[in-house]
């Protein structure tokens, strides 16, 4: 079993508790206005455009694949930024010997291994695999999810996870179709759930100021947070307007002060650890 | 004595700076230690560098006192009994401070001061006062930036007062060291790392490597430097192994001929220092640290230091590629590991009967370089500006650190969002020393307090003498220097 990997950070200090090796599969089931690596939303159709902006004879086609010369490479990313698929010619079929041979590199430095994406739920079966051989290592497994997937229905997984850190992108089911051409009525659902099993360890939104109603899903949010358990962390992300697409790069980070004001609302409402990056 | 009146007449030197400028200018005018020309020449090239150390060494460069035989013992010289509140406690300690020489005539080490000063707390708001009171005045009157303190590994009350006051005072001085192991416990280090990001300090320390090398009774000193409670060393003498290089046909000649020749040579200039210092100085015959067991001879060593280790590599690689050069490619990480082992196995063959707490061997050294080092890197160091990715950094590094029990060190800039998960930077330094890495430090990239390279400088002192002001810490010119010549401000930050 394999599956399509995007990219590998060894060190990660803002991917959950302490210091985590973060894996990134490729491939969403969002395809989100705003997201901030876009090229992580498809997987490659071997198009081969890419192959006539490498500077360095990096990429080619055999058997009608494209294949990746990582010694070549010299990371300028112009593969990427031509790419007409949301995607990217870099991606690593690997399979959990493979990643478990890079994690072991890096052990003695680790809290824990977090998955994220893309949407790595799209990978459930995967995870499995993975988590139970890095669970012999004695690291912890996170999962950084969209929450489009029901967690409930891979309880395997589950137990075998310490905990997830969910994105909530929006309280308002029209906006969050908007944003992201999905439903959030799953990713509520799953705010639900798993804090109720007590394995949420943190739920994300993006405050994007003109486009989204950011208050109201400050406030709606947090409220249902608070109910559930107000220890959870409640993490407000500041939108910026790096490695978006052309069409956001223009919209501007919210302020300092509206931020501080949306923080000051989660916390009114109960949540007691809301912090601002 | 144009250089004396230069002394006289430099507007940027306090008077207390002068006077330690014109005591250097007395001893340089002498010519009484027997040096060969072998040494003369390879001094003059800068192959051989004694760091001003001076021409009539009549005080070992480290003292490392045995704080504890004071406090037990008091001092019939200085006509103090064993202190027997917070207030004695501290007071006792910065009378012993203002008389213990070394190479700055100001003291290296003042102790593990978490350890020596629980004892006495009894109500945490005066020991706070007294302790603040105590902080304050080191760092207005031992003003100079390799002056040590330690703490650890296990966590005190004195030692939670002491990281909230560096905290708060946001001094360059003293300098701390936690000595770090399992029995740290996570939220005392994570004390630590938090401090560290705001003022740049303390640096970890990996103690069971130290224990393991110099004994359980060791400190840490000046920049890193490991050395004997009780003892210190005699000297420190270092080899530029980038200029060294070039004397080779190429690495085989380095390694066979070269090395061995310039260990021979340094270690007999070593000799004759330590020689005169024992044997003609009569400080060991004189000082009452020595009379009153503060000190002991047979505590003694004396540090080989070695820098500019990656010039000396890539001088052999000659290759621009960035990932065929010290720090990435194999062959030059590999070759860097050979020319250490060949050091240190040249630098064992060397005895000297007046090292006896290291069985008569020199100490390896990783020195940290000077302020006028140009385009040379210290110790075994990654050159500013090559530095690889944090986790293959580290891994690259930690090979290097056993060979070096008398110090070597690494130092990393963060991003200020690391205060947000200091576990991170704490699971970072568990990995570091289980991986092998003896000592390591960091510090937040929005901090006023800044390492340079061993020594804390405040960057606004630094700016403050750059427009012709004067600034109590003699350190700080050195840290002008080195912001000047070493890139110090461009280390990589580690945004992760």
């Amino acid at each position: 079993m394999k599956a399509p990997v995007n990219k590998i950070i060894p060190f990660s200090s803002v991917d959950g508790p302490g210091n985590r090796f973060s894996l990134f599969f490729q491939g969403c089931n969002f395809n989100c206005l705003y997201c901030h690596n876009p090229e992580t939303i498809n997987l490659c159709n071997n198009c081969g455009i890419c192959l006539e902006v490498c500077p360095k004879g990096a990429l080619n086609i055999i058997d009608g694949k494209v294949l990746w010369k990582e010694a070549l490479c010299v990371k300028c990313d112009l593969c990427i930024k031509e790419c007409p698929n949301l995607s990217s010619p870099k991606v690593k079929y690997m399979s959990v010997k493979e990643i478990l041979n890079e994690v072991y590199k890096y052990k003695l430095f680790l809290s824990g291994v977090t998955v994220s994406g893309g949407e790595c739920m799209l990978y459930a079966e995967f995870l499995k695999e993975l988590f139970k051989e890095i669970k012999n290592l004695n690291l912890t497994c996170f999962i950084d999810s969209n929450g489009y997937i029901l967690f409930e229905e891979f309880n395997d997984l589950l137990n075998l996870t310490d905990a997830v850190m969910l994105d909530v992108k929006s309280y308002d089911e029209k906006e969050h179709i908007m944003l992201t051409g999905k439903s959030n009525k799953n990713v509520l659902r799953n705010l639900i759930y798993l804090g109720s099993i007590g394995k949420l360890y943190e739920v994300r939104t993006v405050v994007v100021p003109d486009v989204l109603d950011n208050v109201n899903n400050i406030y709606s949010i947090s409220k249902m947070i608070a109910n559930i358990d107000d220890k959870i962390r409640y993490k407000l992300i500041k939108f910026r307007p790096l490695g978006v697409r052309k069409e956001f790069s223009r919209i501007k980070s919210p302020t300092d002060d509206f931020m501080t004001k949306l923080k000051e609302i989660a916390v009114n409402n109960g949540c007691k650890n809301v912090i601002i990056t | 004595m144009d250089n004396v009146l230069n002394i006289i007449k430099d507007f940027t030197q306090t008077y207390h700076q002068k006077l330690i400028s014109l005591a250097r200018a007395a001893e340089n005018s002498l010519n009484v230690l027997n040096i060969s020309d072998e040494v003369k020449n390879l001094k003059e090239e800068g192959i051989i560098c004694d760091l001003n150390e001076g021409n009539a060494p009549y005080r070992p460069r480290y003292i490392v006192v045995d704080f504890e035989k004071f406090f037990k013992n008091g001092s019939d010289f200085l006509r103090l009994n064993p202190p027997n509140d917070i207030w004695e406690a501290t007071n006792n300690l910065l009378i012993l401070y203002k008389h213990i020489p070394s190479i700055t005539s100001f003291p290296v080490y003042i102790g593990n001061i978490d350890y020596l000063l629980e004892p006495f707390i009894e109500d945490e708001k005066e020991a706070y006062k007294a302790i603040k009171l105590f902080l304050e005045h080191i760092d207005r009157t031992i003003t100079d930036s390799f002056c040590h303190a330690n703490i650890g590994p296990k966590r005190t009350k004195a030692g939670e007062i002491i990281l909230k006051i560096t905290r708060e005072l946001q001094n360059s001085v003293p300098n701390i060291t936690l000595k770090y192991s399992d029995e740290t416990d996570d939220d005392f280090a994570i004390e630590a790392v938090l401090t560290s990001l705001d003022t740049a300090k303390p640096s970890f320390a990996n103690h069971d490597m130290f224990i393991k090398d110099l004994g359980e009774n060791y400190a840490i000193a000046s920049c890193y430097n490991g050395l004997p409670v009780g003892g210190g060393s005699y000297t420190l003498v270092r080899l530029n192994l980038a200029y060294l290089a070039k004397k080779a046909k190429d690495e085989f000649d380095f390694l066979d001929n070269i090395l061995p020749y310039a260990v021979d040579v340094m270690a007999n200039y070593m000799d004759e220092r330590i020689r005169f210092l024992v044997e003609e100085s009569n400080f060991f015959q004189s000082s009452f640290l020595v009379k009153e067991g503060l000190i002991d001879k047979d505590r003694f060593t004396a540090m080989f230091g070695i820098f500019g280790l990656a010039e000396c590599v890539n001088y052999f690689i000659n290759s621009n590629n960035a990932f065929e050069r010290f720090g990435h490619g194999k062959y030059a990480n590999e070759l860097g590991i050979k020319i250490i082992e060949k050091l240190d196995e040249e630098v064992k063959k060397h005895k000297n009967n007046f090292c006896k707490f290291s069985n008569g061997n020199f100490l390896l050294h990783a020195q940290v370089g000077i302020d006028t080092d140009k385009g040379i890197s210290p110790g075994c160091r990654i050159p500013i500006g090559e530095e690889p990715e944090l986790p293959q950094h580290l891994l690259q590094s930690a090979p290097f650190h056993k060979y070096f029990p008398s110090g070597i060190g690494d130092v990393f800039s963060f991003d200020v969002t690391a205060k947000n998960n200091p576990e991170f930077i704490l699971d970072i330094i568990k990995g570091s020393f289980a991986s092998g890495l003896r000592y390591i430090s960091f510090y937040g990239n929005d901090s006023d307090v800044i390492r340079i390279t061993g020594y804390l400088v405040k960057k606004s002192d630094i700016e403050k003498l750059e427009k012709g002001e004067q600034v109590y810490n003699d350190a700080v010119v050195l840290g002008l220097g080195s912001v000047k010549n070493q890139r110090i401000l461009e280390r990589k930050v580690r945004k992760i």
